[in-house]
């Protein structure tokens, strides 16, 4: 295997806490590397779209960051270690591997969607809300399909808005909700016209009484594909005919790099202080990996990290900086995850959709790590990224620790390593 | 053909696709499953974006590929064995 690649600094994640942090890296060093395991730059949500390219605000953020920085792009990361303020990473990339070294290391990994398994979300056509998102920019074509969007918060609309535009028929956006703290949550939006004004242009593209306030899916129907879904308010039940049903239940930071690295990881994400720095000296974190808290946070906290690494990378966090914004208290608040959303899982119910594992077969008693070794919950491809986050809000279990590989991999992959 | 519409193969059965589109958004606008589960039961992408690997197939030979990660090219021969 080759020799290592060094670089100054490198970036993981190119969203937009990866693009800023390289952006403003590269202003003070030309050897920034940015890894990302997509293709192309932008994360999710500015994620590029087969026909339409990037969001046009940000085209020249991605041109920048292009010609001052070497993008890796389609490479995984199977591994990473530091020793002695070293930090070294082993990718893969079309089937070979090889490693990247740096002294600074910026950790952009982004967040994935939360799935809380009820019964028949195994069914394809069932996907997240964020997944439609992403699969319509990639090229899935829903003109004409049936469309149901449930779950919870602003991103509901926000995807029912742009699959309307996209031809889609969307026949109901079920917020799980309360009115109450819908009619609340209003009330604030008062206060920000901006995000106010966006709202209400998204509500105005659905017809009228799509919106269901204080309603939940509670199963999913169909035989090789979904067909249908059975919607509930707790009281009534109704049936609604479907081709796609998405479901959005939050986001779960991705931080099992920074907890391989040995990265402090608190209930929030990846804990850093004012500076973005880790705890762990000439490694950085930004975006939504140290905590839900939107793309604005996001670019503010890329464009510090790419700062301060390349100014000053000595030192490491040693108390965290306290995270939550009003606005995120707001949010937390409006769009909590009501029990019976959380419970709908049946003992029947597969939970673990890489190694097929039922909720029956699952010990409330047991922990994340017994569930793996006795019923092989978390144990296949996906590494319980998915199962992981849905089981700990069921059972109030903590995180198992990681291990590598962080990805599937092949051996010689692996061995390259050594 | 126009030059923006290209063939690929799926399990032997040629499928016309527009270039720069995945290959999970290719095979579910082909309403084909993407995987066959332990049990076998279909499935198709859920995260769409690397996470799930519930689209996971074989792209040119190389198994376990995530086809939401991959754009589909020419001649791009894919096969669902999981």
């Amino acid at each position: 295997m080759a020799d290592a690649s060094r670089f100054d600094v490198v970036v993981v994640g190119a969203g937009p806490a990866g693009l800023t942090a390289a952006f403003s890296a590269a202003r003070r060093t030309s050897s920034v590397a940015i890894v990302d395991q997509a293709e192309h730059v932008g994360g999710q949500i500015w994620r590029r779209d087969v026909s339409e390219g990037y969001p046009r605000n940000k085209r020249w953020l991605v041109d920048a960051v292009g010609e001052r920085a070497t993008f890796i792009g389609g490479a995984t990361v199977v591994d990473a270690t530091t020793t002695g303020g070293r930090h070294e990473l082993l990718l893969e990339k079309a089937g070979r591997s090889f490693r990247v070294q740096t002294g600074t290391l910026i950790l952009a990994t982004g967040a994935r969607e939360l799935f809380l398994p009820f019964h028949g979300w195994t069914l394809p056509g069932v996907v997240g809300v964020g997944g439609l998102q992403a699969l319509m920019k990639s090229g899935l074509d829903v003109r004409g399909k049936r469309i149901v969007i449930s779950g919870t918060g602003p991103l509901l609309v926000a995807v029912a808005a742009t699959a309307v535009k996209r031809g889609a028929d969307v026949t109901a956006v079920v917020e799980q909700a309360s009115w109450g703290s819908m009619m609340g949550f209003g009330l604030q939006l008062a206060a920000r016209p901006l995000t106010a004004l966006e709202a209400l242009t998204h509500l105005q593209q659905l017809g009228a009484g799509v919106l269901k306030i204080g309603w939940w899916v509670t199963e999913a129907v169909g035989t090789n594909s979904v067909e249908r879904v059975v919607v509930s308010d707790g009281e009534s039940r109704v049936s609604v005919d479907c081709d796609i049903l998405c479901t959005g239940f939050g986001l779960v930071p991705n931080t099992e790099l920074a907890r391989r690295l040995g990265c402090a990881v608190g209930p929030r994400g990846v804990e850093v202080d004012g500076r973005q720095r880790t705890t762990i000296p000439g490694i950085f974190a930004a975006g939504e990996a140290t905590g839900i808290a939107g793309v604005d946070s996001a670019m503010k906290e890329g464009t510090m990290a790419g700062i301060i690494a390349t100014t000053d990378s000595s030192g490491h966090a040693v108390s965290h900086r306290p995270r939550s914004s009003s606005w995120e208290r707001i949010l937390e608040r409006t769009f909590t995850l009501r029990p019976e959303v959380v419970a709908l899982a049946r003992p029947d119910t597969i939970v673990c959709r890489c190694e097929d594992v039922r909720l029956g077969d699952i010990d409330p008693a047991w922990s994340a790590r017994q569930a793996k070794l006795y019923a092989r919950a978390g144990m296949g491809a996906c590494q319980g990224r998915v199962c992981g986050a849905a089981l700990q809000r069921i059972f109030g279990w903590s995180t198992d620790s990681v291990r590598p590989p962080l990805q599937p991999t092949t051996v010689s992959s692996l061995l390259g390593a050594s | 053909m126009s030059a923006d519409l290209f063939q690929i193969t799926v399990d032997g059965v040629a499928v016309v696709v527009p270039r720069g589109v995945s290959v999970a958004a290719a095979l579910m606008n082909a309403g084909l499953p993407l995987r066959e589960s332990v049990r076998g039961e279909p499935r198709a992408a859920l995260c769409g974006m690397g996470i799930c690997h519930e689209c996971r197939l074989t792209i040119d030979g190389r198994a376990h590929r995530r086809a939401c990660m991959h754009a589909v090219a020419p001649g791009m021969v894919v096969s669902r064995d999981g």
